[in-house]
């Protein structure tokens, strides 16, 4: 029984254009699975579809988000919202706009833990410590009272992970997490952000267009055309071989960390002809069905 | 020290211009056609007797000495004696001040609830109906002043549905002692409830005759700046920790957005000050401006500067007060 | 994009709304001689406080009452019209030739002429307007002249501010430099290439700043410092009507519905005309 399990989810801009097609995902508990895609995929749109934080134009047309055995799109806003808040954590892709310029670091990190989780400030306060602790930040009971823009971007980046793993959701959803960080620092997050989901145990849904990411962190993936899931398959498999010629061309248009000055292969135009073909097809078949 | 340097500056700024204003009264009020010796004496007074009296009041000497011998006088809180009244200038203008500031305060916080709400709205229904709804009434109250505002609440409130008075400040009948001229504060600290509920049946109509335009452009600034905060990201995460939309709203936006509106604000609410000048004469309630045209239709010199004065003084100290409170509340500029 | 999604503002209907009100008051106004059923100025003391023509005890000859003097309340109001529209355009006009040519010198020449007018109208900026008009009439003298100059005097700024900012931010453009370059003089580059980009601007605001004249003669006539307290201002009947608005509600409201109307369709045009001249708002 997977956590989470994504069936046939559909999304549209204003109820025409398809963002989603049919896009079904299960991440069991404790699984690290990527979604890979490039910009544009729609890879970041499953995230949040199931955040419930999709852009006003877009909405859900079909389908179903069965968290840990509920279907959240069958209960009321309210009940969804307390769900998600108790269940899943979400680590923003960038940490300079993703903390409350005008709040102390402290609150935005018990705010959960207090107002809808119903524990006691003081608690929350120990917790927060604990965790700052955790994320390898020094002096946590300086940076508690401190605000976002006394701190760097890897600063406020572990604070944000710290945050998300307060409450001990049981999955976390990382919207590229590293995207907007220097490079060096990337290298310490992205350690960071595995050494802590090894430690507490908690789902991982990593959104990420970054390959060479995948590699060092994950264990399933999914791979996204134009909101069409075009392989489900775990890490190692997909990069011994891929099973479907877009994977495949992707993979080599990433630069290997192994031979950096390697040739470059953007992805073919045939593949990407046949791909979209394929999508093609889908669309006339959901058309048809509809 | 940047802070403190820009504060010099201003305050060098605010200097001029309360010269500047001065200076251009004192000019054109002196330009009148009218004696205003003449008018208050009356008929088949004596040569003598005009200047006499022009000599007591000092508008024998040129201009530029009278000025100057304002201008000292004022640097020791001496504005002059009121050629109509009778009594000084700064007695008279006191006297009134309170009653101005409570009606413009009031105003103040009825606009900043009304426009503050209207955003609150809008924001939460945005997208919908009710924020159009919202958008045409705000459009609408903007787009006339207060005095018509006033006019209309008259017709509405105390001809068609006499729910509030539309002359005066108290009811005469009351014959309560008031010990300061800040009655509505007044009553309400020596729990005279009854006084107080009086008083503010008095204001209401005068004050939200001034609220209006000021709510709606409080209204149409803090929604668009609450718009553009709604998109971003830690209002974002702030939604998948489990709060409601109207938490949101009011936690994380709010705060934020309330920065940039606050400034604009401030030199609305001047224009708001300055509005109580006919407001007050429309309700008969007995402030400075209300003062102030009474002393402009008797001439009264003495009279007229002091109050325009004092007007330019709160102007820049309202001013100054908004960017002060801007610094308080912006946290990056309070630690810079 | 001002509006992502559902609702839209109409502008056409706005303008059209108001553009309509203000096209059959210039009518009115212009016909007010003929069309008037009475002399503005007429008193019939028999005829005193006569209530609308729906109400009883009405006369068919006044539809729309008569004040404490017996007089017409219609013919007023369309005499009225005719004062309030002329000193809309004269007094609208010459601010903005007068706030617009300060506006643009303070913009465009910068230096020691922009410090002089910012800090004058920082000046006038401390002044309560309507205050610093009945100050002003108190000088002048009452009559037409003494209103426009007034509002000349005290609104200014409105334009010379908006005006200066545009003209800066053009000024800077490259357009303006190339026209330069090639040897155009600058008060030859202000007026063909900075004057052409701020006129929607200027217009807009003449738009407002009519509407804001009317409202300033009726406060004047209110207060008793219009023109004078016989003609038939709007201000003045309101002045009359708000005295007697428990005993004859229609002097009052007549002439405050034509002036509300007027003043909203005067500031509705100004904001159309705005967005509808603005390239980048449209």
């Amino acid at each position: 029984m997977s956590f989470l399990s994504i069936q046939d989810l559909t999304v549209r801009l204003r109820g025409k254009a398809p963002i989603l097609r049919r896009v079904s995902i299960d991440v069991a508990a404790g699984e690290v699975r990527a979604l890979v895609g490039e910009s544009g995929a729609g890879k970041s749109m499953i995230g949040k579809s199931v955040l419930g934080t999709l852009p006003q134009a877009l909405g859900i047309t079909g389908g179903r988000i069965i968290l840990d055995g509920e279907d959240l799109e069958q209960l009321s806003p309210r009940a969804r919202r307390q769900r998600i808040g108790a269940k899943v954590a979400l680590i923003p892709q960038d940490p300079l706009t993703a903390l409350n310029p005008s709040r102390r670091v402290g609150p935005q990190i018990t705010n959960r833990l207090v107002d809808i989780l119903g524990w006691s400030r003081k608690a929350a306060e120990a917790r927060a410590l604990e965790l700052l602790a955790e994320v390898h930040i020094p002096d946590p009971a300086r940076v508690m009272r401190a605000y976002p823009h006394e701190l760097s971007g890897g600063m406020r980046q572990r604070i944000l992970i710290a945050s998300a793993f307060a409450a001990e959701p049981k999955l976390i959803i990382a919207d590229e997490p590293t995207t907007a960080l220097d490079v060096t620092v990337q290298k310490q997050i992205l350690r960071l952000i595995a050494e802590m989901q090894q430690r507490h145990g908690t789902a991982l849904l990593f959104v990420t267009h970054d390959l060479g990411v995948v590699s060092k962190v994950c264990q399933t993936m999914s791979v996204l055309y134009s909101g069409m899931v075009v392989e489900d398959t775990n890490v190692r498999e997909f990069f011994a071989s891929p099973g479907h010629p877009y994977s495949a061309a992707l993979l080599a248009a990433t630069p290997k960390y192994t031979d950096p000055d390697g040739s470059l292969t953007p992805v073919p135009e045939t593949v990407i002809r046949a791909v979209e073909e394929e999508v093609a097809a889908f669309d006339r078949e959901m058309e048809g069905a509809a | 020290m940047q802070i403190l340097r820009r504060m010099i500056a201003r305050l060098a700024a605010t200097a001029v211009t309360l010269v500047g204003v001065a200076v251009i009264v004192f000019v054109v009020i002196r330009v009148v056609p009218g004696n205003p010796i003449a008018m208050m004496l009356p008929p088949g007074a004596t040569d003598a007797d005009i200047q006499r009296l022009q000599e007591l009041y000092g508008l024998d000497k040129s201009i530029p000495e009278q000025f100057l011998i304002w201008a000292g006088g004022v640097l020791q809180g001496d504005f002059g004696t009121s050629i109509s009244l009778r009594q000084p200038v700064s007695e008279l203008v006191l006297g009134r001040l309170p009653a101005t500031l409570e009606l413009s305060v009031m105003a103040l916080a009825i606009a900043v609830v009304l426009g503050g709400g209207m955003a609150l709205t809008a924001t939460l229904y945005r997208g919908t109906r009710v924020e159009g709804a919202i958008d045409v009434t705000g459009g609408m109250a903007l787009s006339v002043p207060d005095f018509l505002w006033g006019l209309v609440l008259i017709l509405l409130f105390g001809v068609l549905w006499p729910l509030f008075h539309i002359s005066g400040r108290i009811s005469p009948s009351l014959g309560f002692e008031f010990q300061s001229n800040f009655y509505l504060w007044e009553s309400f600290v020596r729990l005279r409830f009854d006084v107080w509920t009086d008083i503010v049946a008095h204001m209401f109509m005068p004050a939200l005759a001034l609220a209006i335009p000021l709510a709606a452009i409080i209204s149409q600034l803090l929604k668009q700046s609450l718009k553009e905060t709604m998109h971003l990201d830690y209002v974002t995460l702030a939604r998948t920790k489990g709060y409601s939309e109207t938490s949101i709203i009011t936690r994380e936006a709010l705060p934020n957005a309330i920065l940039p509106t606050l400034t604009l604000v401030g030199v609305q609410f001047t224009f708001l000050i300055g509005g109580t000048v006919i407001v007050e004469r429309l309700f008969s309630y007995e402030g400075l401006g209300n003062m102030a045209i009474d002393a402009v239709i008797n001439r009264d010199l003495p009279l007229i500067q002091g109050i325009v004065i004092l007007f330019a003084l709160i102007f820049t100290v309202v001013n100054l007060v908004v960017d002060m409170t801007y610094a308080a509340l912006n946290p990056r500029l309070r630690h810079a | 994009m001002r509006d992502t999604r559902g609702h839209t503002r109409k502008p056409g209907l706005r303008l059209w709304l108001s553009g309509g009100w203000i096209t059959v008051l210039v009518l009115a106004a212009l016909l007010a001689p003929w069309i008037s059923p009475h002399d503005p100025l007429a008193q019939d003391l028999f005829a005193g406080r006569m209530p609308p023509f729906w109400q009883a005890g009405a006369d068919p000859n006044y539809l729309l009452g008569t004040d404490s003097l017996g007089r017409d309340v219609l013919s007023r109001i369309l005499h009225g019209a005719r004062l309030a529209l002329t000193v809309a355009l004269i007094a609208g006009v010459l601010t903005c030739l007068i706030g617009a040519t300060l506006g643009l010198i303070a913009g465009y020449y910068g230096g020691w002429a922009d410090l002089v007018i910012s800090r004058l109208v920082d000046i006038w900026m401390a002044f309560p307007p309507v205050l610093f008009a009945i100050l002003l009439i108190a000088v002048l003298g009452t009559g037409m002249t003494s209103i426009i100059i007034a509002i000349v005097v005290i609104d200014w700024t409105r334009f010379a501010r908006v005006i200066r900012a545009e003209a800066m931010s053009q000024s800077k453009m490259d357009y303006v430099a190339s026209a330069q370059v090639v040897g155009r003089s600058r008060l030859g580059t202000a007026l063909t290439e900075i004057l052409p980009n701020v006129l929607p601007t200027i217009v807009a605001l003449l738009t407002l700043e009519m509407g804001i004249a009317v409202i300033v003669e009726a406060i004047l006539s209110f207060v008793n410092l219009s023109i004078s307290t016989d003609a038939p201002t709007w201000g003045g009947m309101i002045a009359e009507g708000r005295t007697s608005v428990h005993q004859a509600w229609w002097v009052l409201v007549f002439p405050l519905v034509a002036l509300f109307l007027t003043v909203l369709s005067f500031s509705q045009l100004g904001e159309g005309l705005k967005d509808h001249f603005d390239p980048v708002l449209r």
